[in-house]
């Protein structure tokens, strides 16, 4: 794997075989010591022109867990507010000799662009609506931790489907990975266009919610009612909110999903937040592996025995 | 008095008319063209032209179409204002080895075209070009929608075309007006004018950076429905009605707005309409690279749109091909998708990518159809056709591309003679290319080298 900008370039097989190099690393976030050599000696740069600390600290302990050197890069104290491009930007970067570049920004398709003007590998951290492939990786390693598997599993994802690369990038894992995917919200949040997705759509989160397996609920964003998406907060809580009455209807085995941070009162009550289905921390948690594990896989050498369980060993090649 | 003779080529134009392109034997019909740099005419078209010119120099055009020059109703020339992306004199360089006599430069300059004296500096910087360049005037002052701009002043001045471009005017009140004082003044040459129109309905378009349908929603851009340039076609459409003004509708780019312009040719409105090359050969899944050179206004539509388009231009619908040559720095170029500006240039590739369309497609774009929509059909819209867009007559001006239709080549921006790169077509392979063109009798190109 050269690079990892979106779930589209991942077959079915190469996400398998990241969620079971998951499960390695998680492993290993178990030990005492949790400090592995795998990517000694590479660097791996943190650019986030748009500021994200979850994501940006479950990279910075991804690398850092597997020894490689971490420099951040944020736009603020950067001279990309001076009015250097953003070719300028990623070519002194490159310049200085780093292996991989972890980049976030708000303008969808910046990755992508990235990979035209660097050696180094390009991960995507997120990417304007597009994608946050990692963030699909870690909701796939949650979802199959509970139920072994995505196969057959009924999804919903509900909201702002339009404006959220978190679904586009879920969608296309959890369908790849088997899962049954339908997308509930109003018209005015959905993509003005579906063709070729792979999902059904539901305009009334009641009529799904008993046979769910899943509910993914999406952040609404306050900006959403000033460009006549939504009438209001309220109603949008009334009509699509896991409210406490909703989650009564939900099946004792079922998973409530956030990518956060939640809204609780608008797509979500307290009480679902706080519910024992809710999985959002277990979602946290593994993102640390999941990185662990896109990295290793994109400037990895191949090298290293992750079932050697002496910290600090290296197989010889 | 420099006599050049164009051996050997094959004549097209309104009167004669063009091979097929699939037609791989000797071209018949082939003639000698002579003409004069003093005078600026063709002086004599016929066999063996050499004998009664015994020193002339000789350019040669076996194997090749000669068509009237290529006459461009849109291009963004950069002066005054903009010289860091396009200079007059480096586009009209691009123009002519893109087969060009004459190109309509928009008057989206700083300052624009909305005065006298910005014409007469567009004039003077003219002299260094390779062509000749037809300044538009702005439609209102400023270009803000708001105000007409001083039509009649410029109209004197000999300003045939007006336009807020690449601006649409989103006052249905104040294009009324527009109409209606225009058709009160005529042009130079006592002929009508021409209020030009870009169709963008801002309210719909909203923030939209490309076309919106099944690749914006997998992009995660903002798109714009095709609605937005209808919506704005069906209102100059009505008001054409209303005011029986001449209306000219700048660079379609829907199925839908081709429709409405048949139907509204049909119903006998005075309306005219230009497309770019881009939206006969692109889609917006060409977008899903995010590289900014392929982020057009309009933007990129779907193949059933491109169909359409080429439909319309081969049954006269659409009137011409507009390059809409849009020069953008480097820099600016280089910013995201969807915060970089819109547009390309075109002046150089514009004949080879239709070429190139027409040789590849399935027939719908006829090559008689393509000259025309490029050369003779804009010349009449621009109100030049008493000088350019032919026929190659002895007599007439002698602005003349010669084409060699079979020529394979790589397209290379970087090394345009545009001061910009900033180009949808980089790096394409193309079929057929301009090896000589003549402007006023003086071989401004030859064998695809520009002579100044």
């Amino acid at each position: 794997m050269r690079h990892l900008l979106s779930t589209e370039d991942l077959s079915p097989a190469d996400l398998a075989d990241l969620l079971d190099l998951t499960a390695n690393f998680a492993e290993i976030q178990t030990r005492d010591i949790k400090k592995v050599p795998a990517l000694r000696g590479k660097t791996v740069v943190m650019a986030f022109f748009e500021d994200s600390t979850r994501t940006r600290t479950s990279f910075d302990l991804a690398a850092r867990r597997l020894s490689a050197d971490v420099v951040t890069f944020s736009a603020g104290s950067s001279s990309v507010k001076k009015g250097e491009s953003l070719r300028d930007t990623v070519e002194t970067i490159s310049a200085m000799g780093v292996d991989a570049i972890v980049v976030r920004h708000a303008s969808s398709g910046v990755p992508r662009r990235l990979t035209e003007w660097t050696d180094a590998a390009v991960i995507n951290a997120g990417d304007g609506w597009h994608q946050h492939p990692t963030q699909a990786l870690l909701d796939c390693y949650t979802i199959q931790q509970r139920f072994g598997s995505l196969e057959g599993r009924r999804i919903a994802i509900c909201g702002d489907v339009n404006h959220s690369r978190v679904a586009r990038s879920d969608i296309d894992a959890f369908t790849k990975l088997g899962a049954e995917v339908v997308l509930v919200g109003p018209r005015t949040l959905l993509p003005p266009s579906l063709e070729g997705w792979p999902v059904k759509v539901e305009a009334d989160l009641d009529s799904v919610l008993g046979d769910l397996d899943v509910v993914y609920l999406l952040r609404i964003q306050q900006e959403r009612l000033g460009s006549a998406l939504l009438p209001s907060l309220r109603e949008y809580r009334a009509r699509y909110g896991l409210t406490r009455q909703r989650l009564d209807r939900l099946r004792p085995d079922a998973l409530v999903m956030h990518p956060g941070p939640m809204n609780r009162g608008v797509e979500i009550d307290p009480e679902a937040a706080d519910d024992e289905r809710a999985v959002v921390l277990d979602q946290v948690a593994a993102g640390v592996p999941v990185r662990m594990a896109v990295l290793y896989r994109v400037i990895g050498t191949g090298q290293f025995d992750l079932d050697d369980d002496t910290p600090g060993r290296e197989v010889a090649a | 008095m420099t006599v050049t003779i164009l051996t050997g080529g094959r004549p097209v134009d309104q009167t004669r008319s063009a091979p097929s392109t699939d037609s791989t034997g000797p071209l018949d019909a082939a003639v000698d063209i002579a003409v004069d740099d003093t005078s600026g005419l063709v002086v004599a078209v016929g066999p063996n032209l050499a004998a009664a010119h015994p020193d002339a120099r000789r350019l040669d055009a076996t194997g090749c179409l000669v068509a009237p020059a290529l006459v461009d109703l849109g291009a963004h020339l950069g002066q005054p204002g903009f010289e860091g992306a396009e200079t007059i004199e480096t586009a009209s360089r691009a123009a002519a080895l893109g087969g060009y006599g004459a190109v309509v430069a928009l008057a989206d300059t700083d300052p624009c075209t909305d005065s006298a004296a910005v014409v007469a500096e567009l004039r003077a910087l003219a002299k260094a070009a390779l062509c000749e360049i037809l300044p538009a005037g702005a439609l209102t002052h400023g270009r803000d929608g708001a105000a007409l701009a001083p039509i009649g002043e410029l109209a004197d001045l000999g300003v045939r075309l007006f336009t807020d471009a690449p601006r649409s005017c989103q006052d249905a009140s104040v294009v009324r007006r527009a109409l209606e004082y225009a058709a009160g003044v005529a042009d130079a040459t006592g002929a009508p004018l021409v209020v030009a129109q870009r169709c963008r309905a801002a309210d719909l378009a909203g923030r939209a950076v490309m076309h919106e349908g099944a690749w914006s929603a997998r992009l995660g851009l903002p798109g714009q429905p095709a609605l937005a340039e209808e919506l704005i076609v069906t209102r100059e459409l009505a008001l054409a009605r209303l005011t029986g003004g001449r209306v000219h509708l700048q660079q379609l780019s829907t199925a839908g707005s081709v429709a409405l312009v048949r139907a509204a040719k049909v119903e006998g409105l005075r309306v005219t309409a230009d497309v770019a090359p881009a939206h006969l050969v692109l889609t917006d899944a060409d977008c899903a690279g995010y590289d900014p050179n392929l982020k057009l206004d309009p933007p990129l539509r779907t193949a059933a749109d491109v169909a359409a388009l080429r439909a319309g231009v081969a049954d006269g619908t659409i009137d011409a091909v507009a390059t809409g040559h849009r020069p953008c720095t480097r820099d600016a170029k280089e910013l995201p998708f969807d915060e970089a500006p819109a547009g390309s240039i075109g002046l150089e590739t514009t004949l080879a990518v239709l070429l190139t369309a027409a040789a590849d497609g399935a027939g719908d774009l006829p090559l008689g159809s393509l000259l025309a929509a490029l050369s003779w059909q804009p010349a009449a819209i621009a109100g030049v056709a008493d000088r350019h867009g032919g026929p190659i007559e002895p007599g007439r001006a002698a602005h003349l591309v010669v084409i060699d239709p079979a020529v394979s080549w790589r397209y290379d921006a970087a090394r345009s003679a545009s001061r910009s790169a900033n180009s949808c077509f980089d790096g394409h392979r193309l079929t057929g290319r301009v090896r000589h063109t003549v402007v006023a009798g003086e071989p401004v190109v030859i064998e695809g080298e520009a002579q100044r």
